[in-house]
């Protein structure tokens, strides 16, 4: 995890810092579904924000998930759900991540998630969950804080 | 703030001569347009300015202040070959010479979730209700065809639509529903093939033929490629099963329409109106040459393709973009494919409004927006709607959402006037000059997919699939910058809204589905499934039509998952090469 930075940081978009600096985001569709307009359109903009963008796409199962986040050494996993399958998803992701001991990777959610579901998937461990109408500022600003980066 | 840039067709008027234009020898009308500009808006403006730097569509192309008949002289446009007469080729004003006047459209609200037994039920209640067509909605794991007992449909089961694993369910779907008199549509495209058989073999059950049953079955092969992507076969052999549906179908299924080729999605992954009418009317054409190549006479089969295409915000631009796609349909079937009857230059559509658009904050506001959306799709022709419940941002709709949502339909019909008169938009300068733009610009789209090679070429090359991605990225931004106004969304935020009722499927239904799929096992004759299964592999690896086969593994109980998987062993399977 990148710690947070106390000395002031020159302003320079992300893009522009060294590749140390990068935040790594894996950005996958789980599910049978194929609505994969918002997962492109976060991935795009999370690399327009200089992150490290490492796009999974449609139909990647819980295992595929988490064995790519491991493999590629990202520090945030940003799913996109809209199956309906997010219960059952989510927690076979927090299983394994478990197993793997990586529970240090943080996990964003977006998509349609019903209410009633968000306290239950918190406690499994998902760090935030957007719905739709959040902007792409808002997903990245929470990115950055989630690492301790100070948020531009 | 960026200059206007939205003058330049008067600019160019101008240039070439405005004199000749006012003296007229070839009878354009005179240039009033860019004389109110200078003498009159220009100095308005200079004033008071205008609230935003630059207007437009829902598709982002600049709007003039102003449309006049200059502008229908600057496109060309005649009135008799461009726009005509409803009824008249070439249709740009409606496909029937007496628009609503005869019959209003098709009310058919997509609807399905649960298990068969929940789906019939409201089936049922909403034919009660006054709904006079049904469109089913199938569940993901059927749409990519597979099982609800495999790992993969692990939290999917009857969540987004009714979960039909075999035979059984379809029996139970349209138990009571007198197939003989409703039409019905199943959205299902990869394994349509499958699930028309099991509708067929429904019917045969209740004594109905194949050439008795009525309706649409989306079987859009290859928009699964670049917008819905619940594909389950590679783009090569999901054309040779659409070759055989459409023989099939043309000798078995008189009443049937064998495809509906859908924009729907393609707008929903964030085209604009003009990618939407383009590559559908293109993969269209895919579809009538798969059938040319067959040996078929194109008006033997040409009438039964339908379309499908959305509702979105721009009320102007939607309807223009129903009335370029009459027009350019019509002209391509006799010019480009010498359909001979006028029921295969027709274009004939159903339309749904915009899912995407809707929000879950102030979810009440989509009943508005879903209204807006209704009223395009009506002043555009379109031949059956379904009206979205205010709550599908967050769920399937609740009964009382799904009746808000067709009642919506019928205040639309009945109460505001617009179904009194055919193509009551037909004649606006601006919607005339919005409609030949339109064309224009899908017809350029045209030129470059077949300069690509076709449509398959085209997906392979990943040119629809970027065009997409692109146009939706840009409208994303046009919101994260406030160049585009959502009520709720990036302005006017006010609180949340209280919380409406949703539909909540929970994982009873998953169990009970795959008890009830672990029973039809038990009790099938598992000799037969193999036999037939056996069949369907031997009908794919050779070039018999795989329709007979697939239609006796579905009367032998076989699943959704046997039969695909069985072409599957045969066709391969679809793996999208990821890009973003």
């Amino acid at each position: 995890m990148v710690s947070a930075a106390r000395e002031p940081k020159p302003v320079l978009p992300l893009s522009e810092k060294g590749p140390e600096k990068h935040i790594r985001v894996l950005v996958a569709k789980p599910g049978l579904d194929g609505h994969d307009r918002g997962a492109k359109i976060v991935a795009r903009a999370l690399r327009d924000a200089g992150m490290e963008v490492i796009y999974a796409g449609l139909r990647q199962t819980p295992e595929m998930v988490v064995k790519a986040a491991v493999q590629e050494d990202v520090d945030v996993i940003g799913l996109s759900i809209h199956s309906g399958a997010h219960n059952y998803i989510l927690e076979r992701v927090a299983e394994l991540l478990k197993e793997h001991d990586a529970e240090d990777i943080g996990l964003v959610v977006g998509g349609i998630i019903p209410d009633r579901d968000v306290e239950r998937l918190q406690g499994l461990g998902v760090d935030a969950i957007f719905p739709p109408g959040t902007t792409t500022t808002e997903i990245i600003k929470f990115i950055r804080q989630r690492m301790g980066e100070v948020a531009t | 703030m960026a200059e206007k840039p939205v003058l330049s067709r008067s600019s160019v008027t101008e240039c070439e001569g405005v004199s000749e234009l006012e003296g007229g020898a070839d009878h354009r009308p005179s240039n009033g347009k860019t004389r109110w500009y200078k003498q009159t808006f220009d100095p308005a403006v200079a004033k008071h300015p205008e609230r935003d730097a630059a207007f437009i569509t829902g598709s982002s192309t600049p709007v003039d202040p102003l449309y006049t008949r200059e502008d229908l002289a600057d496109r060309n446009l005649s009135y008799d070959t461009d726009i005509g007469y409803p009824g008249e080729f070439p249709y740009t004003r409606g496909i029937h010479p007496s628009g609503y006047r005869g019959k209003l459209w098709t009310m058919r609200q997509f609807a399905g979730f649960g298990t068969a037994e929940d789906s019939n039920e409201r089936y049922l209640r909403l034919l009660e209700m006054g709904q006079t067509g049904l469109s089913v909605a199938f569940h993901h794991p059927t749409l990519v065809g597979r099982d609800s007992d495999e790992l993969i449909a692990r939290g999917e089961v009857g969540k987004q639509g009714v979960a039909i694993d075999s035979l059984a369910d379809m029996e139970t779907l349209f138990d009571q529903i007198p197939l003989e008199q409703v039409t019905t549509s199943m959205t299902i495209n990869h394994p349509a093939c499958v699930l028309l058989c099991m509708y067929v073999a429904a019917g045969q059950k209740k004594g109905i033929a194949p050439r008795d049953l009525a309706g649409t079955i989306q079987n859009d092969v290859l928009k699964e490629f670049i917008a819905q992507k619940t594909f389950v076969f590679p783009p090569l052999p999901a054309m040779r099963i659409m070759g055989d549906v459409i023989e099939w179908c043309t000798a078995e299924m008189p009443r049937w329409n064998w495809v509906s080729v859908s924009g729907y999605h393609i707008r929903e992954a964030g085209s604009t109106a003009a990618q939407e009418l383009a590559f559908t009317l293109r993969d269209g054409m895919e579809y009538v040459q798969a059938g040319l190549d067959r040996g078929l006479d194109i008006d033997s089969f040409a009438p039964r393709l339908s379309f499908f295409f959305i509702a979105h915000n721009d009320l102007f631009e939607e309807v223009a973009k129903y009335r370029a796609a009459r027009k350019l349909w019509a002209r391509y079937m006799r010019d480009r494919y010498g359909a001979k009857s006028p029921r295969s230059w027709w274009i004939r559509f159903h339309t749904q409004t915009a899912g995407s658009t809707l929000l879950d904050r102030q979810p009440r506001n989509n009943v508005m927006r879903v209204t807006l959306q209704a009223l395009a799709a009506v002043m555009g022709g379109t031949q059956s709607l379904h009206t979205n419940a205010l709550d599908e941002t967050i769920a399937l709709p609740t009964e009382e959402n799904a009746l808000i949502a067709l009642r919506t339909q019928q205040v639309i019909a009945h109460e505001s006037g617009v179904a009194n008169t055919v193509d009551p938009l037909g004649g606006s300068y601006y919607i005339e000059s919005l409609t030949a733009d339109i064309e224009e610009e899908a017809e350029e789209i045209f030129t470059k997919i077949d300069e690509l090679g076709g449509m398959v070429s085209a997906i392979d090359n990943g040119y629809p699939q970027r065009e997409i991605q692109e146009a939706a990225y840009q409208y994303q931004k046009e919101i994260e910058q406030n160049q585009r106004i959502i009520v709720g969304q990036n302005d006017f935020l006010g609180e949340m809204g209280e919380p409406v009722n949703y539909l909540y499927i929970d994982d009873t239904v998953e169990e009970k589905q795959v008890e009830r799929l672990a029973a039809l096992r038990r009790r099938r004759d598992a000799a037969e499934v193999e036999r037939t299964l056996e069949a369907v592999r031997c009908a794919a690896g050779s070039d018999v039509n795989l329709m007979p086969a697939i239609l006796e593994a579905v009367h032998a109980y076989a699943t959704v998952g046997e039969i695909c998987g069985a072409m599957r062993d045969v066709f391969g399977e679809y793996h999208e090469q990821p890009i973003f």
